[in-house]
């Protein structure tokens, strides 16, 4: 077994509540006292911890955090990718892995590789040993020199999960996510607002799956079959 | 290989058609029914969906969907190709356990167009022969509107749907599908509240002449007590509906409207977690009879179960791929166009034409159904003596409750980039005022797309894969080039702008979803020759063998599948009882 890596963030960094699942229980972590010596230590399911952090940069420039709002820094997305990679996806559990594989298939075929998703994210993390430490404007030239990767596609959407999914999963950190675009999350009824409003934005403040079935016992996907 | 206690009948499948047939056979005969399902089983009415309100495991991550990774299908466009595996959900999205793809549909509820059901003899008699396209497959159904009306209507009874009738006993009402065949019965619910999107849509349509109407969908605008008596609530309009089962009960599902009555039915019995291989027959008689069928169980061991009637009713590809590895039925050749199983595959045409707004939609609320429609171009309720092409769609705008995962990121045109800061305020500055137009179309019959058994690719059985041999041609074409301009003025008068257009079907993609609505393999037809059915749903040669589902349809109509999959298994019922278990033997 590895040597238990974990990922330290400070508390403003991520600005509210975080919700994560350690040893497959779920843990509120309160992040409200917004004092800059407080950190947080999440352990990390998949990545190192120098995988993490040139990941949690790339997804920064993906997602930016910047005079729109916040991004999958704030977000926690990295946090929601490790766990994916853990988990069932991670793996291509659901996926259909029978041999023989054709690389070189037209796009209508649709992904054709062998590579699982945390072989794509382990290899192609080897060629970006220290992105985190260059600076913005180089690292989005060296993104940009691996567009048409089938990592990058990867990269480009695993951080949007991570910004949009339920907190549950890991990433959108205090719903900064749905605050962004309006979203109000999962609530049970609208059923007296869906023909008003037209023409105006109706803009509920947002609730998680936590806040709306308090007590409830919830099985997030990346929680199954996970090795311990 | 042990064999199980004998059974009367046997049910492949626990969605849509294999419960209702076990529903009907349970409530009317004194028959006992197994009904073997491949995936988990569910708690009558709607408590397994209680924490299900989460896009990541139900859109993104497929929880209710078939698991791919033990089978799947492979693809060619052409049987000159070397199919491959569609590793990954896509074009479209099979549903597994019971309920089957019932539990995670939009619940859309349409009837088809009545020329549909006879669609060479409409064809032929308003167009003349030479009209039907070079390479085309389009046959009769052997079936009729005047046959299949009742059972649509006992269907919509049943399931509870909310919409409005255009055309009630021939007489045309307005705000209603004008375009839709006469109808019997009044839906039994009002349609469902209608959101900002579709009230755009709703006017827009009607500035421009057209006949829009409110969607009839199998969700409730109101408590609903059915044709069994059983009572569930109206739609909350929570915006978690397609891809996900309802938490309260709202939108029809097997598992809320058929399971809580069969689960009482002491004769008949669901079986979860069965892998059914084949289906065991006496081929050597001149009277051939299907004997049951073979088995993996929960526990992984492989039985035999006998049965003196057999229904297949699970999803399109499963029903003719059973066929195909039991040898029951010659495989279609498209060469010679000898043998009838695998023959008439088709899809549906989809897609859609992005604006933006200039005031937000206020798009998460909503539900499946909650959407205007219209017909004006649907079948053939237009000319088409001067188009190049057959047949049309509907174009409709919906609320079902966007979801951030799958609908972030659409940005106007000026916009170059697809991440980073720029396209980032771009796609929040749009995010609810992204509304689409989208048109779904009828994709005819060829020659050149069936289904076979894929020489390669296998399943964890170690049985071979179903091969889709399927590719658009000009039909499609054509006629998406006619809708797309339409949709365009559509979306412009509705106020949308900088119009994000579709860049037409060039071969079939198996990552770009269309829909669910996949038909053939096993098709009904007027005679043995043309079809693997006769119009009960009855096999040709086994008698004692039913195929139940969209595998049995010839042809697709632009129309969502479910209602006229349950209407004909409602008829095929009728008979059952009525006939069968007094004669066994053909229905004809």
């Amino acid at each position: 077994m590895r040597r238990r890596e974990f990922l330290a963030f400070s508390a403003t960094s991520i600005g509210g509540v975080l919700v994560y699942s350690l040893d497959r229980h779920l843990t509120r972590v309160s992040a409200q006292t917004k004092s800059s010596s407080q950190i947080i230590r999440v352990p990390l399911r998949f990545f190192t911890q120098s995988e993490a952090l040139i990941v949690a940069a790339a997804a920064s420039r993906i997602f930016p955090s910047d005079e729109s709002g916040p991004g999958a820094n704030e977000a926690g997305a990295v946090i929601y990718i490790d766990r994916q990679l853990a988990g069932p996806w991670g793996r291509d559990r659901r996926r259909y892995t029978q041999p023989p594989f054709d690389e070189d298939a037209m796009a209508e075929f649709g992904y054709q590789g062998k590579a699982t998703p945390r072989d794509i994210y382990r290899e192609a993390l080897k060629g970006l040993e220290g992105f985190d430490s260059l600076s913005p404007s180089d690292q989005d030239k060296k993104l940009k020199q691996i567009e048409n990767t089938r990592f990058f596609a990867l990269l480009r959407l695993n951080p949007l999960e991570g910004m949009f999914s339920d907190p549950i999963h890991g990433g959108n950190a205090d719903m900064v996510g749905w605050q962004l675009i309006g979203f109000p999350g999962p609530q049970m009824s609208w059923a007296g607002d869906v023909d008003k409003h037209f023409g105006e934005a109706f803009r509920p403040a947002p609730m998680s799956l936590i806040q709306v079935l308090p007590g409830r016992k919830l099985h997030p996907t990346e929680d199954e079959d996970l090795k311990s | 290989m042990k064999t199980l206690r004998a059974v009367d009948v046997v049910i492949v499948g626990g969605g849509w058609s294999g419960l209702l047939m076990a529903k009907e056979l349970g409530a009317r005969t004194s028959l006992s029914v197994v009904v073997l399902e491949r995936g988990e089983p569910h708690t009558p009415g709607p408590a397994d969906y209680a924490t299900g309100m989460d896009e990541l495991d139900y859109v993104t991550r497929s929880r209710l969907m078939q698991d791919y990774s033990k089978e799947t299908v492979s693809l060619r466009h052409t049987p000159r190709e070397r199919a491959l595996p569609i590793r990954q959900l896509g074009s479209f999205l099979p549903g597994t356990g019971i309920g089957g793809a019932g539990e995670h549909w939009g619940a859309l509820f349409p009837r088809y167009t009545p020329d549909l059901f006879e669609l060479r003899t409409k064809t032929i008699e308003r167009y003349g022969v030479e009209k039907l396209p070079e390479n085309h497959s389009i046959q009769d159904w052997g079936v009729t509107w005047q046959e299949i009306e009742p059972y649509y209507a006992k269907a919509e009874q049943l399931v509870g749907i909310s919409g409005k009738a255009g055309n009630l006993n021939g007489k045309k009402i307005e705000g209603g599908n004008i375009f839709e065949g006469p109808r019997s019965t009044e839906y039994p619910m009002p349609p469902l509240k209608t959101a900002s999107l579709p009230s755009l849509f709703n006017d827009a349509a009607k500035s421009l002449g057209y006949h829009p109407y409110p969607n009839a969908c199998a969700v409730n605008s109101r408590t609903y007590k059915n044709s069994d008596g059983l009572s569930r609530p109206g739609c909350f309009y929570c915006g978690f509906c397609d891809h996900y089962g309802c938490m309260i009960g709202a939108k029809s599902q097997p598992s809320n409207t058929l399971l809580p009555i069969v689960a009482k039915q002491k004769r008949v019995t669901i079986r979860t977690n069965i892998t059914v291989r084949r289906i065991l027959a006496d081929s050597e008689k001149t009277n051939a009879k299907v004997r049951g069928v073979s088995y993996i169980d929960a526990s992984g061991e492989e039985v035999f179960q006998p049965a003196d009637l057999v229904f297949v009713a699970t999803w399109t590809f499963n029903n003719t791929r059973l066929l195909m590895l039991s040898n029951l039925g010659e495989p279609y050749d498209p060469a010679t166009g000898k043998g009838t199983l695998g023959k008439n595959l088709t899809h549906q045409i989809q897609f859609g034409v992005q604006a933006f707004f200039d005031k937000p939609l206020n798009r998460f609320m909503g539900a499946g159904g909650v959407g205007v429609r219209m017909s004006d171009f649907d079948g053939d309720a237009f000319d088409h003596s001067q188009l190049p092409f057959l047949r049309g769609g509907i174009f409709y705008a919906t609320s079902t409750g966007a979801q951030p995962i799958a609908s972030f990121g659409v940005v106007p045109r000026a916009t170059k980039s697809r991440w980073g800061s720029e396209w980032k305020k771009a796609a929040i500055d749009s995010y609810d005022r992204t509304g689409t137009v989208t048109f779904a179309g009828e994709h005819i019959a060829y020659k050149s797309n069936f289904m076979s058994l894929d020489p390669i690719y296998r399943d964890d059985l170690g049985d071979p894969l179903l091969c889709l041999t399927l590719d658009w041609n000009d039909n499609e074409r054509k006629m998406a080039e006619f809708a797309l301009p339409k949709s365009v003025e559509l979306i412009k008068t509705m106020g949308g702008k900088d119009v994000i257009s579709f860049p037409g079907y060039g071969h079939y993609d198996a990552t770009r979803y269309q829909s669910t609505h996949v038909q053939g393999g096993t098709i009904m037809s007027p005679s043995p020759e043309t079809g693997v059915l006769n119009p009960y749903s009855q096999h040709w040669r086994y008698s004692n063998l039913f195929v139940l589902g969209a595998s049995a349809f010839p042809q697709q109509g632009a129309a969502n599948p479910t209602p006229t999959i349950l209407a004909l298994t409602l008829r095929t019922a009728d008979a059952i009882v009525d006939r069968y278990t007094k004669t066994p033997g053909s229905l004809l």
